[in-house]
């Protein structure tokens, strides 16, 4: 299969599971173009909800609907939902309403709108709130079936979705399971956490260490939230080093997740790859090699650090 | 006035070729609601702000907060004719490395005043600038351009709603009426109707104008120095994509960038309306 947008594989799964659930309901504020609920719109104008440039009110409404029985999914930029934290922290999360909060545009790989349109520390600021999951797909069966389990599951949940096409990592017969983290590739001398749009570029950081007689497990966490405890702790009493690698602040992410349970379990070094500062402006490719997300800076930081 | 409206006319059309020009570069970007805002912008710093390399950033400067960040092209041309910033560097916009990202940052780039794309926030920001002004008691008025899409953020009523609290008189903000957002017209998407009703609800002083004449940019700019005791509203109408026929009021080229055969069209279009101004200029002389 040709490399996808993860936004996009969301809205072909949610135009599909929009006939199999009429309970869901779709609102945006003025990006379904660019989240890809558009495609659901089209096809249930009844069930979609243009808020318009207003995703407080989204989001608010989003637990109303959610209160009164329906499956909201509420769309936007990663950044704009969490600019509306506090009402995400209020009317979802300590309502407990079965909101979907769907975040696209995550990371720097949005490239050249710059720092304002990126999602970079959403993940943080959503694992901090009790009662909502954070769910990071990384091609386009994993997203598919991961809309599917969070239509079908009650409870909150932040998807985090990119704007860039990502290469298939799972094989057509792979089944997504909510909170299990998935063994892309084994090695024995360090494991590679990674979330999203750079588990790929993290496998073939792990081919390219191969050739240098390093053996590095790669390990995709999709749910950052609950994360996958017991084989985080087994991935560091097997390889010792760890590795984590995101899109995100090293702030608050998948890297603060791992450290935390480790840390509290099983201490051993961990190396966080991310973002350390505000994104900027350039295509994605300059950007992944200017903050160290392509293969090689991945595979470089790997060989430093196991020195 | 320092310059004629023919003048201006004239800088406007340049801004446009620049703004396709960079977009093009770019391969990316807001053609739409760069090319809306020309001629506000035009008058803006050409006739009030007066921005020079020498008072870009003195205490005492008149402030522009560009709400709509989404719009910095047009301010970037801006800046760079007004000598502020180098005129080849406009190219850079949205490169890796460039002061001039993709939405307006002020760590990179002091004179945008605030770091915008994040809609709805630039009025309160403004409207901050303008009561320290009151403080101090400084004159520099400040202005701050919105979108009409903009216009449907909380945060933007909530600054509404403050700013004639505080006796504003000067604070002016200008909304690109264009009639288009991303989604489609904005009266579709989330009508803001009847937005000069509801302003003046809100105690504003609202002034409606066709936000591509300069006379009436210009005097509505005057009346706002002149009025006490309340902030000034202006509603601007404009055409989204202004000056570029295929792009005018096509919700398409909201986010955009024309590839080098566009661009060709488009600057085609925008040299013969420079070349007839600068004809006009010569029958004056
Ligand atoms: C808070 C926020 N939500 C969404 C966006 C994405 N966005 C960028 S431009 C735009 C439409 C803006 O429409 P309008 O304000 O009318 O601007 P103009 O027509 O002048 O381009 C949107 C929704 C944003 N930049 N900020
Ligand atoms: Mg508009």
């Amino acid at each position: 299969m040709p490399a996808k947008a993860t936004r996009v594989s969301f809205g072909e799964a949610l135009e599909e599971l929009g006939e199999k659930i009429p309970d869901i309901v779709v609102l945006d504020a003025d990006l379904s173009k660019s989240t890809m609920s558009i495609k659901f719109a089209k096809k249930f104008p009844e069930r979609f909800f243009e808020m318009g440039i207003a995703e407080q009110n989204m989001i608010g409404t989003a637990a109303g609907l959610a209160l009164a029985g329906k499956i909201p999914f509420a769309c936007s930029f990663a950044c704009f939902l969490i600019g509306r934290y506090e009402t995400i922290r209020m009317s979802v999360a300590y309502t407990n309403a079965n909101v979907k909060l769907v975040g696209t545009h995550a990371g720097i790989g949005i490239g050249e709108d710059g720092y304002s349109q990126m999602g970079l520390e959403d993940i943080a600021l959503m694992r901090a709130l009790p009662n909502v999951s954070v769910v990071q797909p990384c091609d386009d069966i994993e997203t598919k079936q991961a809309v599917e389990y969070i239509a079908t599951h009650e409870g909150p949940v932040f998807l985090r979705l990119t704007r860039q096409a990502l290469e298939d990592v799972n094989p057509p017969d792979y089944k997504f399971n909510f909170g299990k983290g998935v063994v892309l590739k084994d090695g024995k001398d360090v494991t590679i956490f990674a979330t999203g749009g750079v588990v790929f570029n993290s496998l073939l950081a792990a081919e390219e260490l191969e050739k240098d007689g390093i053996s590095a497990r790669v390990v995709n966490i999709h749910t950052i939230k609950p994360i996958d405890e017991e084989l985080v702790i087994k991935c560091a009493i097997e390889t010792g080093r760890i590795v984590t690698v995101e899109d995100h602040n090293i702030v608050g992410g998948l890297g603060s997740a791992v450290m935390e349970v480790l840390s509290e379990n099983y201490p051993v070094k961990v190396k966080r790859i991310g973002i350390k500062k505000f994104g900027e402006s350039g295509s994605p490719k300059a950007l992944y090699e200017k903050y160290g997300l392509d293969a090689k800076s991945i595979a470089k930081t790997v060989r430093e650090f196991l020195k | 006035m320092e310059n004629s409206i023919l003048d201006l006319k004239i800088i406007a059309t340049k801004i446009r070729i620049d703004i396709i020009k960079m977009l093009n570069l770019a391969g990316s970007g807001h053609p739409g609601g760069s090319l809306s805002c020309v001629e506000i912008l035009v008058a803006l710093f050409w006739e009030k702000i007066k921005r020079t390399p020498e008072n870009a950033l003195d205490p005492d400067r008149d402030r522009f907060i560009l709400s709509k960040g989404h719009g910095v092209p047009a301010l970037y041309a801006v800046l760079a004719h007004r000598g502020v910033i180098p005129y080849e560097e406009i190219f850079t916009l949205r490169k890796i490395n460039s002061r001039l990202q993709g939405h307006p940052s002020r760590l990179d780039l002091p004179y945008v005043e605030a770091s915008t794309g994040s809609l709805g926030q630039g009025l309160s920001i403004a409207q901050g600038i303008a009561l320290a002004g009151k403080i101090d008691k400084k004159n520099y008025r400040v202005y701050c351009l919105l979108g009409d899409g903009e216009m449907q953020e909380g945060q933007v009523w909530e600054a509404i709603m403050s700013a004639p609290k505080f006796k504003l008189d000067n604070l002016c903000a200008i909304v690109d009426y264009n009639k288009g957002q991303i989604d489609g017209y904005v009266k579709d998407v989330m009508n803001i109707e009847p937005l000069v009703d509801k302003l003046r609800a809100f105690n504003w002083n609202v002034i409606e104008i066709d936000g591509h004449d300069f006379e009436q940019i210009l005097s509505a700019l005057d009346e706002a120095e002149l009025i006490k005791g309340k902030p000034t509203f202006i509603v601007a109408h404009t055409i989204k994509g202004k000056g570029v026929s295929f792009m005018e009021d096509n919700h398409e080229w909201h986010g955009k960038a024309p590839n080098d055969e566009e661009t060709k069209i488009a600057l085609k279009e925008l040299e013969e309306q420079l070349n007839e101004l600068l004809s006009q200029k010569m029958e004056v002389k």
